[in-house]
């Protein structure tokens, strides 16, 4: 079984709260970028089976822009913003006054201003979860791919496949206005990592 | 047109299918989608390897489809059980991309090329050849096996559709 499938409510609750941090702070530098209110819904936070993961963004087969970075440190995982296609022309409009170039394909430039965009955004998520954990937490340089949720997701899991069949993951969704813009932020810590989270906030391991 | 009868290969995850039906499996990134098949008895499987090797399993009891070397033979098992001849089989396969390229020293992040490795290094121990595969690179695929003709389709959205 699953060791994660005996983290009790009160844990869970820590977690959604170190989500809500970091998520927090990346609302706030996206709201920054576009000169507009971005909200953003409390963080879930659950122990999903690999099967589920994408139909948080759609489905496997979902095209989603995902910037990845992996986590170095003390409390190792994988760390992706997913927004989808139509969000992502929204960002672009929005962010550069850009009016994108075609439906299918993103030019040199819009390419680069997404992945500027993740890199900030995932930046401020994780410095704000390092402060409040004390934690040293790195980032690699970010990664970006436009792709199947179903393939880009499952390249966060490969830590949870060696022990199980699904992963704990914390999602946020932001919202820009009234309209869902549809962004997702995925911090799947490793399985070792809990303990370490844990420990630096001051929770009692059993 | 005959309604065609598709069968559903999850993540982790293997299955069987004859005379016509097909066997899909959706979003390989760094997994691999293998076949396997007889076209005698036109009897397929697929299974969606999500890693290279069950040695590095802690599960307290594995999930054998998750791994090259735990479900390869299982699958053959299986199909044999449906009446196919091991000795007839042929192989296909696609997947195990890179889906991120950047320097990590972290293990995983090469699980893609392991996991292709892995398959072939099955196939020859049980001497099924590798008729064809579409590996590698860093885009995702969808595949769909048809056990009628033995065709893999695959589907990318980057680089659209092509059959091996």
């Amino acid at each position: 079984m699953n060791p994660l499938h005996k983290l009790e409510a009160f844990k869970l609750d820590v977690l959604k709260e170190v989500g809500n941090i970091g998520a927090g702070n990346a609302a706030t530098a996206l709201s920054r970028l576009l000169d507009k209110p971005v909200d953003m819904n409390v963080p879930t936070v659950s122990l999903i089976p690999f099967e589920k993961v994408a139909d948080r963004v759609g489905g496997f087969e979902q095209v989603v822009i995902a910037v990845f970075l992996r986590v170095e440190g003390d409390a190792p995982g994988n760390m992706f913003f997913l927004i989808e296609e139509s969000s992502a022309r929204k960002l672009l409009r929005g962010l550069l006054s850009m009016e994108t170039s075609s439906e299918d394909g993103y030019s040199e430039m819009e390419y680069s201003a997404l992945a500027e965009i993740g890199n900030i955004l995932a930046g401020s998520y994780l410095s704000s979860l390092a402060d409040f954990t004390q934690l040293y937490l790195s980032p690699t340089v970010p990664a970006i791919a436009i792709d199947m949720a179903g393939a880009i997701l499952s390249y966060g899991l490969v830590q949870y496949g060696e022990m199980g069949d699904s992963a704990l993951l914390i999602d946020t969704t932001f919202l820009e206005g009234r309209e869902e813009m549809a962004g997702h932020f995925f911090l799947i810590p490793d399985p070792e990592s809990f303990e370490k989270i844990f420990s630096a906030l001051g929770v009692p391991n059993e | 047109m005959m309604h065609e009868n598709v069968v559903k290969v999850g993540m982790a995850d293997l299955n069987i299918a004859s005379n016509g039906a097909i066997l899909k499996t959706t979003g390989l990134g760094s997994c691999v989608g293998l076949t396997l098949f007889d076209e005698r008895t036109k009897v397929a499987g697929m299974v969606h390897v999500m890693l290279p090797s069950s040695d590095i399993a802690r599960e307290a009891s594995i999930n054998i489809a998750k791994y090259a070397d735990t479900s390869i033979p299982h699958l053959i098992n299986l199909m044999k059980q449906a009446g196919a001849e091991p000795r007839r089989f042929v192989a296909k396969m696609a997947g195990g991309a890179q889906m991120f390229a950047f320097t990590s020293n972290h293990d995983s992040m090469r699980i893609g090329p392991r996991n292709v490795e892995s398959c072939k290094e099955m196939l020859k121990k049980y001497s099924i050849p590798l008729l064809a595969e579409d590996t590698g690179a860093n885009y995702g695929r969808t595949v769909e096996f048809d056990s009628m003709t033995g065709m893999l389709l695959i589907r990318s959205v980057q680089q659209g559709v092509k059959e091996i």
